[in-house]
């Protein structure tokens, strides 16, 4: 009885046992159908995840901020804060860095804060030149050391029909322009951002006519609200976002505020820009943000704040019309869009 | 006798169900994007679109390399790209516009790119209303063939929708238009080898 021999009804069936066989090859082959398939799509449709904000973007060569004494690496002291958005609440920090179109760092909105690692910031130096009397060029270092800088906050249109609101740091662009006296021929101001497809990888695909470029009229660039802005949040301005210094016209659509500046220049005439060029009848040079005027693909009659699910109504000037509608005072806005 | 790869129609169902639930459970967690709108009206879109042009595939994959399977899912890819279709819609009509009717009807007349989107979601109804067997028999094969020919109208339509709608970069959406191109000139191939042949046949006849 003490054989090893198991009973002949305890021996599987040979039928039943090929078909486990088979049941345990078409369990494998369904859940590696199921996998390849989900993970194709998943990876096919873009389920990419943003990087956090800080790791993609290291603010390790921040500069040393006056009275930076014991300051946090990155935290630029501040003058004095002003609410411009009536009390709206802030954009997340979160929100701000991993929602950005610069395309010089990648064409999905989250791409900008992965591949903004490969911008150095630190050196840099912007010249200004043209119709000024004393121009030259100015080290980011001394940038931040000649102007106090002060917190603004600002509603921030795009002209994709999404908003946000942004405590910018920064001191006004007029403040700037007239350290170099400009001329009385200087009429408008022509921007220019760093071309470097080795910092900015983007540039090697001409998705535009790189380096990107901006213009303002001289009144524009001297009103009040228009900035340079080289931080947020209380921190040096991370790459994504166009360090170490870009442009910030609040009552206008995001793409005038061009970013990683490396030349402003005077001039006489209108210069030519970058989305204007790619698109003349989508995207005009003024820009200013106008409800009653239409993207020929999207209305701009209302707008979606990144991180709210409802739609709310666009306004005229992005609701700086006081302070700017007189700019424009008998223009046709339809036509100088 | 058991049917062949059992395992092929739950493995698709499975598969093609989980981008879905991703993107669904994403949104209502909040972890889906700064703008989780436009992620799920893009994503969505896309997988109707991927879809749409893999149900399309499965004929000429047939004729290129002698496969069944692919005839096998075709119904369920096509119910899928409907499917992920609705859910475009839907996130248009009911949390992109809040069904603002006014506004879609406006955004309809202003947009050419929304009007085409609606028209490739319009040709993909009458299909998945009649995927089931019972509407082959109702219909007659040929008129149901007929019908679904739909398909490539509906496919079409994607594709131009998918072009209008991008900024500046075409390569994506070009990507698929040639896809979908290259499928089309496979079946239109066959189709006229098919008749140079009827036609060989019958003019070799006494």
């Amino acid at each position: 009885m003490a054989t090893g021999n198991p009973k002949s009804s305890e021996i599987t069936p040979e039928r039943l046992y090929l078909r486990r066989r088979e049941i345990i090859k078409n369990g494998a082959l369904f859940v590696g159908t199921a996998s390849a398939v989900a993970g194709g799509l998943l990876a096919l449709t873009g389920r990419r995840q943003p990087a956090p904000p800080g790791k993609a973007a290291p603010i390790a060569s921040a500069p040393e901020a006056d009275g930076g004494v014991g300051a946090a690496p990155g935290v630029l002291t501040v003058a004095r804060s002003t609410d411009y958005a009536d009390g709206e609440k802030k954009s997340s920090f979160e929100d701000i860095t991993t929602y950005n179109n610069f395309y010089e760092l990648g064409l999905d909105k989250g791409d900008p804060a992965r591949n903004g690692g490969s911008l150095r910031t630190r050196p840099w130096t912007v010249a200004i030149e043209g119709e000024v009397h004393k121009p030259g060029v100015i080290g980011i270092e001394d940038l931040l050391r000649s102007f106090p800088l002060e917190e603004r906050i600002y509603r921030m249109r795009c002209v994709e029909a999404w908003s946000l609101v942004v405590p910018w740091l920064g001191f006004p662009l007029s403040k700037l322009l007239q350290r170099f006296e400009p001329t009385s021929n200087a009429k408008y101001v022509a921007f220019e951002t760093l071309f470097d497809p080795e910092q900015l990888p983007g540039q090697k695909r001409r998705v535009l006519d790189w380096p990107y470029v901006e213009g303002l009229r001289i009144d524009e660039a001297m009103h009040p609200l228009t900035l340079i802005a080289v931080g947020l949040y209380g921190r040096v301005l991370p790459n994504q976002n166009g360090a170490p210094l870009r442009l910030v016209v609040p009552w206008k659509y995001g793409f005038k505020g061009i970013k990683s500046i490396v030349r402003i220049r005077l001039v006489a005439d209108q210069p030519r820009t970058t989305w204007n060029e790619a698109a003349p009848d989508e995207y005009g040079f003024y820009a200013n943000v106008n409800p009653n005027v239409d993207h020929p693909r999207w209305s701009q009659a209302t707008e979606r704040r990144v991180g709210e699910w409802g739609r709310r109504p666009t306004l005229l000037f992005n609701g700086y019309a006081d302070q700017v509608a007189h700019l424009y005072r008998g223009m046709d806005l339809k036509k100088f869009f | 006798m058991a049917k062949p790869l059992p395992w092929l129609k739950p493995g698709i169902l499975v598969g093609g169900i989980v981008p879905g639930v991703v993107i669904a459970t994403e949104a209502a967690t909040g972890t889906l994007a700064a703008d989780p709108i436009a992620a799920m009206l893009n994503r969505f879109g896309l997988l109707a679109l991927v879809f749409l042009i893999a149900s399309l595939a499965c004929t000429p994959l047939n004729v290129l390399f002698r496969w069944a399977w692919p005839a096998r899912i075709r119904r369920m890819l096509g119910l899928f790209a409907f499917g992920y279709a609705t859910a475009h819609v839907s996130t248009y009509v009911g949390i992109d516009q809040t069904f603002d009717f006014a506004a879609i009807v406006e955004d309809f007349a202003k947009r050419p790119f929304i009007l085409v989107g609606f028209l490739a979601f319009v040709s993909l109804v009458p299909l998945a209303l009649t995927s089931t067997n019972e509407s082959v028999k109702r219909l007659g094969y040929r008129k149901w063939k007929r019908l679904h020919r739909l398909a490539y109208a509906a496919g079409i339509f994607a594709s131009i929708h998918f072009i209008l709608r991008v900024k500046k970069d075409l390569t994506e959406p070009l990507i698929y238009t040639a896809i979908l191109a290259a499928l089309f000139l496979v079946r239109g191939l066959v189709s006229v080898r098919k008749r140079l042949k009827t036609a060989a046949v019958a003019s070799s006849k006494p």
